[in-house]
């Protein structure tokens, strides 16, 4: 007999008013015992509704299944045949927008709550497991990957499992792309990413970091190595700002630049030398989770007051709803249908404040959403010494400018068939590079996809 | 890893590292940058390129201790090794071809810059001339090498101790009232310096090229710490420089912004001195 709780099992968390001051996990996720009673909620649809929901197709009412029959292992098996970063989707999909958003018992209550239970068996396995990697037969085929953030890796991986000698070359210092330098320590512990990174080593995956491809490799280098394919996932790139009125500022910069400080290099730990910007009170503008991610960084780094500025309501804010209420409960102060028009700085010419319009919601626009439009005579001074663009990037023209062959769309995006393939025979791409900012999920979605492509190009090569 | 090959201490301030980088190495052209992390808890930290040597395999940095990252690597030794480096990153400095004869300036540790290009162009056959300017005597660098890869070398230091004396733009204004015509100028130095010489060059409209050294993290266009204002639009230092038209380069906006992590930088050197002041004791 199912368990008919109309609610989720719920997730234990840190106090919002002690978590909004350390860089620890919010979440500290299932027991097992609380895993199996959520898992137990799980109808097990014949139609399996909740899996078309998900970019890479996880079995999720076999999964479940595993869990609520107390086969924890089981479970990460399954869920490890279709998605290579478990730990990391677990914590970080918009579950709510794609597979809990399908589930049956989301009628009438709560859905199952699918991306806590993934997480469960990611971290059992994790802390239990035994890692009996099986290295794959070599199939005498070389190929590369350039960037080592999720659509990378999870075609590094899976390319690897087929047999491939894979490279990767990663830009940064280390491995991981997104998830080292954008989300979050509180939200993704680092070394669950590089625990994921050090399995792909595991199965023979070469990194090597410190390697931008475009300036000290070419794509064309690349393939006189001997690689008969080459996947470009090198995610987004140039952060977008305003074009307002005192950008240029003092203490205006980039969520990026903000996030890699704290993230990538620590900067928030005693004992590493990146410096943060000390802030008092931050305005992020922008209301996806890269600007949740900000804000609720600035709130830990120390700032008394932190607000979202959004130009549309909270309905149409692209965050993941979680991320949202957990920047509320830690005291993030969200100025919706609000929009800053210019920034004013001090005579040192630190940015001192940002002159605000308020917004209402008009008509649709070509999104769907109800465009913006701002009341007149609403303007008013919000009195900050940071703001933080967190308003989108447009794709980084590194590869496209120093690969001939290599075309893209008007926005920068590479451009890529059905079968994932660029207008360059042999390169593929995926992720950030060709859709523009989405998601880790989506990212690895077309990494997988790109893998079966990519061996099945190289299998009719030969 | 990468190997330090050679260390010299240039003068109490600077310091030239050749470090092991065969990748780097093979591609590097003059006026592009590389970013160095000496160790784990070390921070990203851009530095143009002073020089490389593509068959040995080795690219040559001179830098001079500004903060606490580059004080960690200057105190590392010849074999020692730092953990990151990554580069060539930035577009190399370029000239159109009907320049023929240009003047280089140089301006402190800038003149570490300013070196590969004047013997770049120097080889190609241009006419370089080689303005550099140093605060005093005690700071020169380069002197000799610069001798050697231009056409002519005017030294010049603030105080008169050595050389000329007077700033650079005074030595340019000098020779370009004396007839002498420069197709085009190439500055670097600290940003006063490349403000001042291109409000010079503009009244007299020669085209002149600056580097920027603005702060940066990753350095591939992600972090957009090293926008600048340029013709009134954003530009990335770091994939569009870092050499721009220095009469479009908003100046004032740069130093502000460089600016930014300053009382921070002005620790670490008044740590450093009392560190230095409690091992002389």
């Amino acid at each position: 007999m199912p368990n008919m709780s109309n609610t989720k099992v719920p997730s234990p968390e840190q106090d919002p008013k002690v978590r909004a001051h350390n860089f620890e996990e919010v979440t500290s996720g299932y027991t097992a015992e609380m895993a199996v009673e959520e898992a137990t909620r799980c109808l097990n649809c014949k139609n399996r509704p909740c899996m078309t929901g998900c970019p890479v197709s996880v079995q999720i009412p076999d999964f479940i299944r595993e869990i609520a029959g107390g086969n924890f292992e089981g479970a990460y098996s399954i869920i490890r045949e279709t998605s290579s970063l478990p730990a990391v989707c677990g914590r970080v999909c918009p579950q709510e927008r794609q597979c809990e958003s399908k589930c049956v018992r989301g009628i009438k209550g709560e859905p199952v709550g699918i991306g806590r239970l993934e997480r469960f068996a990611a971290d059992h396995h994790m802390q239990n497991g035994t890692e009996d990697v099986q290295l794959p037969p070599k199939n005498g085929h070389k190929a590369a990957i350039v960037g080592a953030g999720p659509a990378g890796l999870t075609c590094a991986g899976d390319l690897a499992r087929l047999g491939y000698e894979v490279t990767v070359y990663e830009a940064f210092h280390t491995a991981g792309g997104v998830l080292m330098y954008g989300i979050p320590e509180f939200r993704l512990p680092k070394d669950i990413v590089q625990r994921e990174v050090d399995g792909l080593r595991r199965l023979g995956v070469k990194i090597m970091t410190n390697m931008v491809i475009g300036k000290v490799l070419s794509i064309d280098e690349i393939m006189a190595e001997g690689n008969e394919a080459v996947f470009v996932g090198s995610g987004a790139g140039l952060p977008r700002f305003m074009g307002i009125e005192g950008e240029g500022l003092v203490g205006v910069c980039s969520a990026n630049e903000y996030l890699t400080r704290i993230n990538l290099m620590k900067g928030y730990k005693e004992g590493y030398d990146t410096p943060v910007l000390r802030s008092k009170s931050v305005a992020v503008v922008g209301g996806g989770n890269v600007a949740m991610d900000a804000a609720r960084s600035a709130l830990r780094m120390g700032a008394e007051h932190v607000y979202i500025i959004y130009r549309r309501s909270e309905a149409e804010m692209p965050a993941r709803r979680e991320e949202v209420l957990h920047a509320k409960e830690e005291g993030v102060e969200f100025l919706t249908l609000n929009n800053p028009l210019r920034l004013i700085g001090d005579d040192s010419g630190r940015v001192c404040a940002a002159v605000v319009q308020k917004m209402e919601l008009g008509e649709p626009d070509e999104s769907g959403r109800r465009s913006p439009v701002p009341v007149e005579g609403s303007e008013y001074e919000l009195p900050v010494d940071t703001v933080i663009m967190a308003i989108g990037t447009s794709p980084n023209p590194l590869i496209r400018t120093t690969t001939p062959g290599l075309e893209a769309n008007k926005r920068g995006c590479l451009i890529v068939d059905e079968a994932m393939m660029t207008t360059k025979e042999g390169v593929y791409a995926g992720g950030d590079a060709v859709t523009g900012a989405a998601t880790v999920i989506l990212a690895m979605g077309a990494g997988k996809a790109a893998a079966r492509a990519m061996d099945e190009y190289m299998q009719k090569k030969d | 890893m990468f190997r330090i090959v050679r260390k010299k201490e240039l003068n109490p301030s600077v310091t030239l590292m050749e470090l092991e980088a065969p990748y780097i190495a093979a591609k590097a052209k003059p006026g592009q940058f590389v970013i160095f992390r000496v160790d784990e808890q070390g921070e990203r930290v851009p530095l143009t390129l002073a020089g490389c040597d593509p068959e040995k395999g080795t690219v040559t940095l001179i830098f001079q201790l500004v903060g606490r990252s580059t004080q960690k690597l200057a105190a590392r030794e010849e074999g020692e090794s730092i953990l990151d480096l990554v580069g060539p990153l930035g577009l190399p400095t370029t000239l159109p071809e009907s320049v023929k004869r240009i003047c280089v300036i140089g301006g402190g540790v800038g003149c570490a810059i300013a070196y590969p290009q004047a013997k770049a162009f120097h080889a190609q056959g241009l006419h370089v001339d080689v303005i550099a300017g140093f605060r005093s005597k005690d700071i020169v660098i380069l002197e000799e090498e610069f001798r050697s890869h231009s056409s002519e070398l005017i030294l010049c230091t603030d105080d008169g101790s050595y050389g000329q004396k007077g700033f650079v733009t005074d030595a340019l204004k000098a020779r370009i009232e004396s007839g002498i015509q420069y197709d085009a100028v190439i500055a670097i130095g600290p940003i006063p310096m490349m403000k001042f010489v291109c409000l010079l060059t503009k009244e007299y409209g020669i085209p002149t090229i600056v580097s920027l050294n603005p702060i940066m993290v990753d350095g591939t266009g992600m972090c957009g710490g090293c926008r600048v204002t340029v013709d009134g639009r954003v530009r990335y230092a770091c994939v569009e420089g870092p050499d721009f038209d220095g009469h479009l380069v908003d100046f004032d906006e740069l130093m502000r912004r460089n600016n930014t992590f300053r009382e921070r930088e002005a620790e670490c050197r008044m740590m450093r001195a009392a560190e230095q002041a409690a091992n002389r004791r």
